[in-house]
């Protein structure tokens, strides 16, 4: 344990770097946020405001009405707390705040916690203190369990009841649309798929809605969306029948099978603590909710990890890590082969704001890497990938990242090439090799985090790339 | 290997056309699951073998650039000006008390090229966006950007914009070198020729000229106006042969300005014709008592005044006298005129009364004459004392014909000329005077805006009025000021006849005026940090 219950840290000898000021906006729930968190980003507005070793940051801001909002972070979570109406989380003050403290470090200097933030901060440790506990005498789950395990069951048998009858239905579907052709399909349109994927959904399949739901938007896809309708309709076709017959399956794939179909899994593996690189940080929208990936990499461990967050309507993940930083924290994984999911458990001591890169490997092990991942899950999209020693080289249809000792090379993916990180990641290369990580798969290599092989910029900076 | 090929193809053409149409010949069954069944299997086989690409061409690497890296507080700050001005796109309403960063990045990248470092590569592609959304950033944002941003905006067509005519850019032959020099002159693009003949011009100005004439008389009327412009730097005698001969080019555009550039050579034949015609025109009075200025304006525009630059036709609303008038005496040399004045001082000249109404015309002409010939002394003397009403002045009333006449004189006389102006008239007609003066502002003007913005708030207005003068002090103030203006920014209480809550918008117009110049006294020492 290295936090007592009085939230003072017992390691002091470690100052709290400061954060980048990308990493700072990588925070924000929009881009609105952004903007007002910027505008706050300077000294102007705020007064007693300081940090101190352990990573809390607090200022009072002025806003439009007599009393100044108190706001604090803890930047080891991070956490906010602010006293102002907002509900964007975090909020501007909070955001304007780190953005301070990220670049002024004459504005905002060491100094005493304050009562109204220290009461926050010693309770927030406290309840962190009391998290951590169990999860170190290695209890997980023990008391979580249901209140009633025979109810549990029954209500578990009845949902998996639904979802046969929806595999069975979406089975029937897709024959019917081979029978027939899928030619046909481009002009039936969007909504036979969207009525379909609702279907799904009554039959508490979201797993299989979700695929479904992606077929719809494969024919107006561009040139060759016969073959990828094809592909995908054959992949959800190996998914239904793998639900039929998950019984004969062996436990592991039916474990990625359940997730796949879209039941919730839990993160019941043997925790692992480690120092974790934080590689990447991204948002896709997906319907009315917003997934949020966060890839880490330990350096002890050699684990790749993924923390997946969710945000209903209008609202960020809650989960924010920033791009470059180490966290000393364990991560409890999900079942299933080939998972690579985690949960986030306790953390211990305020992020490190750099870390040394996982180790790389070539193009072609990169893809033999996807390949192998394959065999444990046949519908993965992509697989976390490090290359080293690749330069990026403009291509007839694109960008391709070359072996820089070999002619072999790795498409970027399509996903990639409209996005300003491209940019960042060839102008860090200059023309030279560097290392990357991305997300490897059937459409190409989807960069997300760069280092400069040889910078006197910085060592070994995380330059994040989405 | 083929047979897999094709029989992925042959379930692609069955499933495109439907199993009832077209039934898989081979495999299992012939019905939709075994097509089904073949295309999961297919489409996995191929994902898991996929096999690397073959390597395009490499694109090279980039210039080494030997500058120094920025200091990590610097690099700090300069990704947070550029993070908010991609941010602040659109952004609308009253700007509250925090500095508007878009407005520094001119300042931070011209105090980072000023001390020669290196722009951090993860940052050029904003930095390339800010420079091709804002071209008055370009040069200062190319030259930080250095080699390594002019590589990357190789490879990005919307960034086409950083290869052309970048002074110095790694584009341009070296200038000693003829035979590149001399390709690129004849097989280049417009834009490269203009570039090419402004370093040229830089290095040998009589090199440029042989290059010019090698070529003249087949280049486009619009190509010869765009060249000759570029003659304006370096302009000496040496260039009068080639513009004299300019004079009688087809297009008038091109005439005109060879008059110009001419005439801004007071030894030149040009420049004495017109001080010829001018002095025909423009004399003391000997018939009257008082040293008065006589004016006879020309009566004829001839042949010979047109092929000196002279316009015939005057724009509707002017007389063509005075027309021609204004145009002699603008080109003639200043240096005529105390000769012709009983060896008067430029400031004893303007001061003569002049005779028949013509002062107003004449004066004008003088202004431009001063503003062409960049000559501080008839400047001084057109301007008057700043005291003066602008409407009683000597020389003009137009503010931006003063603003010009400024321009001329050197940076200290230039700001003390100002505060006095401020200081006798306030602000309101001050903006582009201001505009005029060398950043940071001399401590005497700086003086004089803060008392005159104080000064209209305690009459009551509200700060908006002012705000184009506040937005210029942000950026303009010297940082040192801070300090002395942190009284400003209390709310005290509102004086009578004030206009609603302006006091609070006053102290909200002075704590941004504070902290802007707080942010650049940091951004200062950010920079200057390693060097200093």
């Amino acid at each position: 344990m290295l936090l007592t219950h009085g939230g003072e840290p017992l390691r002091t000898a470690a100052p709290v770097v400061r954060w980048t000021v990308e990493q700072v906006l990588a925070l924000a729930p929009d881009e609105s946020s952004r903007r007002a968190g910027g505008r706050l980003g300077s000294a102007g507005p705020w007064s007693g405001a300081g940090c101190n070793g352990s990573g809390a940051v607090w200022g009072l801001c002025k806003g439009s009405g007599s009393k100044p909002y108190r706001t604090v972070v803890d930047t080891t979570g991070p956490a906010y707390k602010c006293s102002c109406p907002s509900r964007k989380f975090p909020c501007k003050h909070a955001l304007g705040l780190m953005l301070l403290w990220a670049s002024d470090e004459a504005a905002l200097g060491p100094a005493e916690v304050p009562d109204w933030a220290g009461e926050w901060l010693d309770g927030r440790r406290r309840r962190a203190a009391q998290k951590a506990e169990p999860a170190g005498g290695g209890a997980v789950g023990a008391g979580a369990g249901p209140a009633d395990p025979a109810a549990a069951r029954r209500r578990a048998e009845r949902r998996a009841e639904r979802i046969t009858g929806g595999a069975q239905e979406l089975e029937q579907r897709l024959t019917d649309l081979l029978r027939g052709g899928l030619a046909a399909a481009d002009q039936a349109g969007y909504g036979l798929w969207e009525e379909t994927a609702a279907r799904m959904v009554d039959a508490q399949a979201p797993g299989l809605a979700g695929r479904v739901r992606e077929l719809g938007a494969i024919p107006a896809s561009g040139p060759g969306w016969p073959v990828r309708l094809l592909e995908e309709c054959a992949l959800l076709h190996l998914l239904d029948t793998a639900w039929l017959g998950i019984d004969r399956l062996p436990e592991p794939l039916a474990a990625t099978v359940r997730t796949r179909v879209g039941l919730t899994a839990s993160a019941d593996g043997p925790p692992v603590r480690d120092h974790w690189l934080v590689l990447a940080q991204y948002d896709t929208p997906d319907g009315k909710i917003v997934t949020r990936r966060i890839w880490l990499y330990g350096r002890d461990s050699g684990r790749t990890a993924l923390l997946l967050s969710f945000g209903a309507a209008g609202r960020s993940p809650g989960q924010a890590l920033p791009v470059g930083v180490t966290i000393d924290a364990e991560l409890t994984p999900y079942r299933g082969a080939g998972q690579l999911r985690a949960e986030l458990g306790g953390q211990f001591g305020a992020p490190v704001p750099t870390g040394t890169p996982p180790p790389g490997s070539t193009a072609t092990a990169a893809v033999a890497a996807y390949g192998r991942a394959l065999r444990d899950d046949p519908w993965l999209e992509s697989w976390p990938v490090t290359l080293c020693g690749v330069i990026p080289v403009p291509s007839s249809d694109g960008w391709q990242l070359v072996d820089a000792a070999g002619d072999t090379a790795l498409p970027v993916a399509p996903s990639a090439l409209s996005r300003p990180g491209l940019w960042k990641l060839v102008a860090i290369s200059g023309g030279a090799p560097v290392t990357v990580f991305g997300e490897c798969g059937h459409r190409g290599f989807d960069p997300l985090a760069a280092w400069a092989d040889s910078s006197d910029d910085g060592a070994a900076e995380t330059v994040p790339l989405i | 290997m083929p047979s897999t090929t094709t029989a992925w193809e042959e379930l692609v053409t069955s499933a495109l056309l439907g199993t009832d149409r077209r039934p898989l010949a081979s495999g299992a069954g012939p019905g939709p699951i075994a097509l089904l069944d073949a295309a999961a299997l297919h489409t996995v086989r191929r994902r898991a073998g996929l096999r690397p690409a073959a390597a395009a061409a490499r694109p090279g690497t980039a210039p080494a650039d030997p500058r120094p890296p920025l200091p990590p507080a610097a690099r700090r700050r300069l990704a947070q000006l550029l993070a908010d001005r991609s941010a602040s796109s659109g952004a609308g309403g009253r700007r509250g008390a925090a500095p508007d960063l878009t407005e520094l990045i001119p300042q931070w990248l011209a105090a980072a090229d000023q001390r020669g470092f290196r722009a951090p590569a993860s940052l050029l592609p904003p930095l390339l966006d800010a420079a091709r959304a804002r071209t008055d950033l370009r040069p200062q944002a190319l030259a930080f950007a250095g080699p390594r941003g002019l590589w990357l905006a190789g490879l990005n067509p919307e960034w086409k914009f950083a290869l052309r005519g970048s002074p110095g850019s790694s584009l341009l032959p070296d200038v000693a070198d003829a035979d590149a020099v001399r390709r690129l002159w004849e097989e280049g693009l417009f834009a490269e020729r203009v570039a090419l003949l402004g370093a040229v011009r830089a290095h040998d100005p009589g090199g440029a000229l042989t290059l010019l004439t090698s070529t003249w008389p087949t280049e486009r009327a619009e190509d010869r106006l765009m060249f000759l412009d570029s003659l304006r730097a370096g302009l000496s005698a040496a260039d009068e042969p080639f513009l004299e001969q300019a004079l009688s080019d087809r297009s008038r555009n091109v005439r005109a300005t060879a008059a110009e550039l001419l005439s801004a050579l007071p030894e030149s034949a040009l420049a004495g014709r017109m001080a010829a015609r001018a002095s025909s025109c423009v004399n003391p009075d000997l018939t009257a008592g008082a040293a008065t200025v006589a004016v006879e304006a020309p009566h004829e525009c001839d042949a010979a005044m047109q092929r000196d630059g002279v316009v015939s036709v005057p724009p509707s609303g002017r007389g063509e006298r005075s027309w021609w008038l204004g145009q002699l005496v603008e080109a003639t040399p200043l240096s005529v005129w105390p000769a012709r004045f009983g060896g008067r001082t430029a400031q004893e000249i303007v001061a003569l009364p002049v005779a028949d109404g013509w002062g107003e015309e004449l004066h004008a002409a003088w202004c431009r004459a001063a503003v062409r010939q960049r000559d501080p002394q008839w400047a001084r003397a057109l301007l008057g004392a700043p005291s003066l009403p602008p409407s009683n002045g000597p020389g003009t009333a137009s503010l931006a014909e003063r603003s010009k006449l400024l321009a001329t004189l050197p940076g200290a006389e230039r700001a003390a000329w100002v505060a006095d102006f401020v200081a006798a008239h306030g602000l309101s007609e001050a903006f582009q005077l201001l505009g005029v003066c060398p950043v940071p502002w001399a401590e005497p003007l700086g003086r004089s805006v803060v008392d005159a913005l104080d000064i209209a708030r305690e009459a009551g207005s509200y700060p908006w009025s002012f705000s184009g003068v506040m937005g210029l002090a942000e950026r303009c103030l010297n940082p040192a000021e801070a300090d002395r203006l942190e009284v400003l920014t209390t709310t005290p209480d509102e004086p009578e006849n004030a206009s609603p809550g302006a006091a609070g918008y006053w102290s909200e117009a002075f704590r941004r005026l504070v902290s802007t110049l707080r942010l650049r006294a940091a951004m200062d020492a950010e920079l200057g940090a390693e060097t200093a």
